[in-house]
């Protein structure tokens, strides 16, 4: 279509000039103004000091050498990563056993299907707000179903070692609905010739698992594995709400530091190095996804 | 929908044990919704009461009632349909228009424009928000509605649209656009009268997609907005928690009723919703 495009240069294809780019112009002004712009801004402001009020100064890559010696900030990247860490295998495999499971033919299935995914249409502030008091340690549900069977439940959301697992656990809750039915649509892509193929070979089921169904949807668990990840960098709304970062710093992450040092204590350029820091993290897990994309691409394309 | 082979052959002791895993993991999905409603009717005093009463013994209606006077609740009501309102309007709008021109209209760096768009898709918005804040500052638009409509439009959302809808309209045949042009169409004709009825099951999608994505926005008004009167649902129910503490009763009649509408618009639109979601997250 290119090629011909330039070939003839008749009024149609002049036509076509400028009603494109008229066509995109709304957004790429849009997103010049509001994306790529700060973008740029950001990176100047996390080479400076940038106060709310007054001047900035110019101070090169000082915050990053500060963040390098911040004990929050690492304090704050380990329980980043440990709620990362905690969250991604966890969902992965829960959402590719429901996916199993509900990629079958059988009766009630799109109950059970709606039961599972309707989490993740439910607000996430919702959602955490419901779970706080689910984990409220006198009149929370779970610790007043804990009595029943004699055990005085704990302070889960007030105990520095059982609070992030109660936010990792309201979040798995959440979000294994959406790669569930990721995994679904991957899983009923697989073509039936490759069953019947191993069946033949005399292949069970957990070995037709294995050899036929996880190769052949490797490409999309990964993808979800990347795209989970990322978002578990980004972890926020649950815990604002449920934990406010405590007890004593042990559920504070990433994005809950940034927003708090740009939007509480007003050190904007300190908190754009943080969002940096986030954005490199994001960049090479992502090239790494392209990267590994490109070996996959024959398989993609019997999707 | 296609099944996997000789599985409705299953073994009955085997089709057992599946309902009962899929139900334990169902039921503990949908307990937090029914502890949310029973709550939302009982008596202070009988959040408290133990054993647990999943039907209250009495039920108090005033709860939803109170709701209002302690909070705006019906100002984040209405705040948050009309800003999705927009959104999802302005979005489809501009995020359909682009994508055709995408997909169908060849123009000179078409290419490397998309290819731009594409890949500030992996901004994370917590970088831009710090600048935008100081930049709506500037404006004078801080505690007003405009970042929290322009920003979903225009930002990472509106580009997500536009590869979405794209998609959709490479699998148009560009002889209906041809014959349209023959017959003396213009292109914003062909994108209004024939591409977008075409691009129905696309738009509805896109729709769907933003709309859950803007009601449920916590950051961006979290950010923005500092006057009650203006607050959106999260925002004010977020509020809300940090005001009543554990009257869980007043929590939890708000959260039921900002969680009502989502999912009737959610079991209206189900199946689109879900075909949708593998649709583009597998393309992406």
């Amino acid at each position: 279509m290119k090629k011909t495009g330039k070939k003839r240069r008749g009024p149609l294809a002049r036509e076509a000039q400028w009603t494109g780019w008229l066509f995109i112009s709304p957004m790429v002004l849009g997103f010049t103004l509001l994306l790529l712009f700060p973008m740029g801004q950001a990176l100047y402001m996390s080479l400076t000091d940038w106060p709310l009020l007054g001047d900035h100064k110019f101070i090169g890559l000082e915050n990053y050498r500060n963040i390098a010696t911040d004990s929050m900030f690492w304090k704050i990247f380990g329980n980043t990563v440990y709620f990362t860490v905690g969250l991604v295998p966890l969902n992965i495999v829960l959402a590719l056993l429901l996916a199993l499971l509900l990629s079958k033919s059988m009766k009630g299935i799109g109950l059970f299907r709606t039961a599972i995914f309707v989490p993740v249409m439910t607000s996430l502030i919702v959602w955490s707000i419901v779970w706080k008091y689910m984990f409220a340690t006198d009149s929370g549900l779970i610790n007043q179903l804990l009595l029943l069977l004699d055990i005085k439940g704990p302070a889960w959301l007030y105990d520095e070692k059982l609070a992030m697992p109660a936010v990792i656990v309201t979040s798995v809750l959440k979000n294994v609905g959406l790669n569930m039915v990721l995994f679904i649509a991957a899983i009923q892509q697989v073509p039936r010739s490759l069953y019947e193929a191993a069946m033949l070979d005399g292949a069970g089921k957990s070995k037709s698992f294995f050899n036929v169904t996880l190769p052949m949807i490797t490409p999309t668990v990964f993808l979800t594995v990347v795209m989970t990840v990322i978002g578990s960098l980004k972890v926020f709304g649950q815990i604002y709400v449920m934990t406010q970062g405590g007890p004593s710093n042990s559920t504070k992450v990433l994005v809950y530091y940034i927003w708090e040092k740009a939007f509480k204590l007003f050190q904007m350029g300190y908190a754009s190095a943080l969002a940096f820091v986030l954005f490199f993290v994001v960049l090479i897990l992502t090239l790494l996804q392209w990267q590994l994309r490109k070996r996959w691409v024959f398989n993609e394309s019997d999707t | 929908m296609k099944a996997t082979p000789n599985l409705d052959k299953r073994r009955p002791l085997e089709a057992i044990g599946v309902y009962a895993v899929l139900s334990v993991i169902a039921f503990i999905m949908l307990v937090p919704f029914l502890w949310m409603l029973s709550t939302s009717f009982k008596e202070p005093q009988d959040i408290f009461t133990y054993p647990p009463e999943l039907i209250p013994s009495t039920f108090r209606f005033q709860n939803y009632a109170d709701v209002f006077q302690l909070i705006p609740f019906h100002r984040f009501y209405f705040n948050s349909v009309y800003i999705a309102f927009v959104v999802v309007v302005g979005t489809v709008f501009f995020a359909s228009l682009a994508g055709y021109a995408f997909a169908k209209i060849p123009f000179k760096g078409r290419n490397l424009v998309f290819l731009i768009l594409l890949s500030a898709m992996m901004i994370p918005h917590e970088v831009t928000a710090i600048p935008m804040f100081l930049f709506m500052r500037e404006l004078n638009w801080i505690d007003t509605h405009l970042p929290i409509i322009l920003l979903p439009i225009f930002g990472a959302g509106g580009v997500f649209g536009i590869f979405v809808m794209r998609q959709f309209f490479i699998t148009v045949p560009t002889e209906l656009e041809e014959a349209a042009m023959i017959d003396g169409c213009n292109r914003f004709r062909i994108y209004a009268q024939i591409m977008l009825p075409i691009a129905k099951p696309g738009l509805a999608t896109l729709t769907i997609f933003t709309f859950v994505t803007v009601w449920n926005d916590f950051f961006d008004p979290l950010i923005f907005i500092n006057s009650r009167e203006l607050m959106t649902l999260p925002l004010g129910l977020s509020l809300f928690t940090d005001e009543v503490g554990t009257s869980w009763h007043y929590l939890m009649s708000a959260t039921v009723m900002a969680t009502v509408p989502l999912l009737i618009v959610f079991f209206m639109a189900q199946r689109r919703f879900i075909e949708g979601v593998a649709m583009t997250g597998l393309k992406e």
